[in-house]
């Protein structure tokens, strides 16, 4: 197996983006990753793309060949991959399996999804496709419901509180003030997240990230040739996926994704590294309660510490593991299908040391963690600088 | 005759809505509807509950009390004027729902308040010809009364259902004898697509009400050689406290024999439900030996009149599933605006 | 959802049927159609499950999907059945407020949703506080 770098990064801004279209964002972000990169177009061999549910969003399937054309990439080999929330981190590693395994040279890893040419209602109720139509969306289950019922769990075995849920939401949304891509240049206060709308108890409107339309691309090498392209090669050093059972009442616990823990242990693994030698992470944080999970389920503190690791500002900025330094899904924005390579986007320029007012200093390894609905698929991905 | 209730089993969904309510928001003056009516309160459905929930939960108590294997039910026979859906039967989907399918014959049926009764005589006369070894007969509705009608004040929801079987089966009472009076009376109607029905004010008194309630329970009286003196309990429909007082007065039944049974004054009138309910809460306390008279009303318009021996198995089946009593005691009370939106009078 | 989807998880979601595998007894709902812990050995049969459960955590949905919106706001719930199984579902006839976890319910038939206002009526199990 070949080792695999990022060369180059891209990515739309993030947003309500009334005057953009599907095929529009998608060209924007891959155009710049291709700049970013400093290569021809003519020299990619593959493109691998995630996406929630285009037929829901724009009614349109086979997006496929309708972005390799509009790229101006025919007629080379595109593929959709699916795993609701979890497709852009699925169409990296799907990306890196191609140029890892020597069948493609030059890969374009790209997520994308238009999520405002319909109504909100319409938007969310695409979503909970991603949950059991039979047995969870049937009965009345919504997306913040089932994050909820985890809230609730966790509140309830380790005393997590609604503040330190709050305060994860105040975190990204100021870390999103530093990113010019994100959806939001907002803060939020503690009181502000508090005192929002009841969504789905304990979760408030400001516990969850908005509906956003965005697109973002990485364009992946063999390790051994990277540096014809650039400087700062960034190496995915681990990959890791796994799946747990798509309804939350048939998982062993409601506290933590296991799929999380399955994943994150084998890109460790083929990594070589452990959970304090990462330097910053990219985690999903669709609710704020899932951050609170992830980091524990990434072990970058003990089960049910979470919450209090958050609350003592040891994931902010300066913080002893910075957590979403982009804003995260709550304050950059989450475009369901791109967010997993958003997440790798944040982490290149991190480690590359472009992260402008958000930089962790001497950043050298960083971690990205996206999840598909409720913790059905999680896929995780370990980078490091190039030199 | 040969048959008597194997099981029995109600529902009252748990809401309730006073009278004060109602009249706090039309402007009426709630002492004297409540002296006119003899009514206090009523049950009120859930925003998830309608006549198939209803029956369905009053037909599982039912088969509970019954002690009777559900494929054994050879005909569901679902009487209300609620029916959730226009064309479709609510008898299938409780047929479904206690695991009585597919071996049966099923119908839904409509007389107004009267369609549970109807039912009890249609498994009546199939058990007696031995089409069947159980039938259930259920009466149940979610009234509607039009916002402002006297009748907002009365339409309720809830629901009774019977089992019936033949004597050695184990019933808790045997029926003696049945017997109806039906003529074109329309005191109370709803056309095809109306929301709610319209009635004919004092007109579903007099010659509609107490001269059909009247005419069956005689009529039964005089087949059977009894009197009033030889019924320890008599039930009559319910639409209100007053008329079911009135006329056991008039057919010589004291108060004291109808009161165990009259439950509109805390639940309203449950239509289909309203004799099967009365019923129940008798049974609920009757003693074997001890006679009950069941007169049954349905605008349009008819009466059916049962005579009720109660037996041995009550005591032992009695306790089998929640009572009447249960029931009327577990209400929520709740404001005109919450009822409206669970009546959905208001929709978002 | 359309109909036939609906109607043909009717005994389940009317009565409770969930599976038992015979080969290692484990009791299985939402019915499946291999036992996840044997396999191929396994032998799954119809079960009627125990109408009697816990709640193990709950929420209070204040944002319905579409066809919930005059339920709401309303109890939804992950009950383990007394048999082992866990199910989602609405708790009903309750002050949504006054639900704990640990809380014994009973499950019950309900109108759990349509296909709007003049389509299929969507009958199914709630669970109610005991």
């Amino acid at each position: 197996m070949r080792k695999v770098a990022i060369i180059g990064v891209g990515l739309t801004k993030f947003g309500e983006l009334w005057d953009v279209s599907f095929r529009q964002m998608i060209v924007e972000a891959g155009a710049r990753a291709i700049e970013d990169a400093g290569i021809d177009g003519k020299q990619i061999d593959a493109m691998y793309v995630g996406n929630m549910s285009a037929g829901q969003f724009i009614h349109q399937e086979h997006i496929a060949s309708l972005i390799v054309d509009h790229a101006g990439l025919l007629p080379i080999p595109c593929t959709r991959v699916e795993a609701a929330c979890a497709s852009g981190g699925l169409a990296l590693r799907q990306a890196f399996i191609a140029v890892a395994s020597g069948i493609h040279d030059i890969v374009v890893a790209a997520g994308i999804e238009k999520m405002t040419d319909i109504l909100a209602e319409q938007t969310t109720e695409a979503l909970a496709t991603a949950a059991d139509q039979e047995w969870e969306a049937f009965v009345g289950s919504t997306f913040p419901g089932i994050y909820a019922l985890m809230a609730r769990r966790h509140m309830h075995e380790y005393g997590t509180t609604e503040e330190q849920m709050a305060m994860v939401a105040v975190k990204n949304h100021h870390n999103a003030c530093f990113n010019p891509c994100a959806q939001y240049h907002m803060e939020v206060t503690i009181e502000d997240v508090l005192k929002s709308a009841l969504v789905a108890s304990p979760l408030k409107l400001l516990d969850c990230s908005p509906i956003t339309d965005g697109a973002a691309c990485a364009i992946l090498v063999p390790a051994e040739k990277a540096r014809r392209y650039t400087d700062t090669p960034i190496l995915i050093a681990g990959t890791g996926q796994a799946s747990d059972a798509i309804s939350l009442h048939d998982r062993q616990t409601l506290t933590g994704l296991r799929a999380t823990v399955e994943a994150v242990r084998a890109a460790y693994k083929m990594a070589g590294v452990e959970a304090r030698d990462v330097d910053l992470a990219e985690v999903h944080d669709c609710f704020t309660i899932a951050e609170i999970m992830a980091i524990e389920d990434l072990g970058f503190c003990k089960k049910g510490e979470g919450g209090k690791i958050t609350e003592q500002g040891e994931t902010a900025l300066g913080g002893r593991i910075p957590i979403n330094t982009s804003g995260g899904l709550k304050g950059k924005g989450h475009p369901v299908g791109a967010t997993g390579i958003a997440q790798a986007v944040e982490i290149a320029q991190q480690l590359s040391g472009e992260a402008g007012k958000r930089q962790v200093e001497g950043a050298q390894i960083g971690l990205t963690h996206n999840v598909g609905g409720s913790g059905g698929t999680a896929v995780v991905h370990i980078f490091k600088r190039g030199d | 005759m040969d048959v008597g209730i194997i099981g029995y089993g109600v529902y009252i969904p748990r809401y309730r809505l006073k009278v004060e309510e109602v009249a706090r928001v039309w402007g009426d003056d709630a002492e004297r509807v409540k002296r006119g009516l003899l009514l206090e309160e009523k049950s009120v459905p859930g925003p998830d509950e309608d006549t198939a929930t209803i029956a369905v939960e009053a037909a599982c108590n039912a088969v509970k009390r019954g002690g009777v294997d559900p494929k054994e039910i050879g005909a569901i026979y679902v009487g209300s004027e609620s029916h959730p859906y226009a064309v479709k039967p609510t008898a299938t989907i409780v047929a479904e729902a206690i695991e009585a399918t597919p071996n049966l014959t099923a119908a839904d049926y409509e007389f107004a308040c009267k369609a549970g009764t109807a039912g009890i005589q249609t498994c009546m006369g199939m058990v007696e010809a031995r089409m069947m070894k159980y039938g259930m007969a259920i009466g149940a509705d979610t009234a509607q009364g039009a916002p402002g009608d006297p009748l907002e004040y009365t339409a309720a929801a809830g629901g009774g259902a019977l089992i019936i079987g033949k004597n050695g089966a184990g019933a808790l009472a045997t029926i003696e004898g049945t017997c109806s009076y039906t003529t074109d009376t329309p005191d109370f109607w709803r056309r095809e697509m109306q929301p709610y029905p319209r009635h004919g004010g004092r007109f579903t008194g007099k010659p509609a009400y107490f001269k059909h309630v009247t005419s069956a329970a005689s009529a039964l009286l005089r087949q059977l050689q009894l009197t009033s003196r030889d019924f320890a309990y008599a039930v009559f429909h319910q639409p209100n406290g007053k008329f079911p007082l009135q006329v056991a007065k008039e057919l010589g039944f004291s108060s004291e024999q109808v009161l165990p049974g009259l439950l509109v004054v805390k639940i309203g009138n449950t239509y289909s439900g309203s004799t099967m309910i009365g019923l129940a809460a008798v049974l609920d306390q009757a003693k074997p030996g001890e006679r009950i008279l069941m007169v049954s009303y349905g605008s349009g318009a008819g009466s059916d009149a049962f005579s009720v021996m109660v037996q041995d198995a009550i005591e032992t089946k009695r306790d089998m599933a929640p009572k009447v009593l249960d029931y009327v005691n577990r209400g929520i009370n709740i404001d005109y605006s919450t009822y409206a939106r669970l009546r959905r009078l208001l929709v978002r | 959802m359309g109909v036939p989807r609906f109607w043909r998880e009717i005994p389940n979601r009317y009565n409770l049927i969930g599976v038992k595998c015979k080969n290692c007894n484990r009791v299985l709902f939402p019915p499946r159609f291999i036992c996840p812990g044997c396999r191929r050995v396994g032998k799954l049969e119809p079960h009627k499950l125990k109408d009697r459960g816990k709640i193990v955590s709950f929420t209070v949905v204040h944002v319905p999907p579409n066809g919930f919106e005059g339920q709401a706001p309303y109890a939804l719930a992950i009950v383990e059945l007394e048999e082992g199984p866990r199910l989602t579902a609405q708790i009903t006839d309750c002050d949504p407020n006054q639900v704990k976890i640990g809380d014994d319910v009973e499950m019950v038939f309900r109108r759990v949703g349509q296909e709007g206002e003049d389509g299929v009526i969507y009958y199914g199990y709630k669970a109610r506080l005991v």
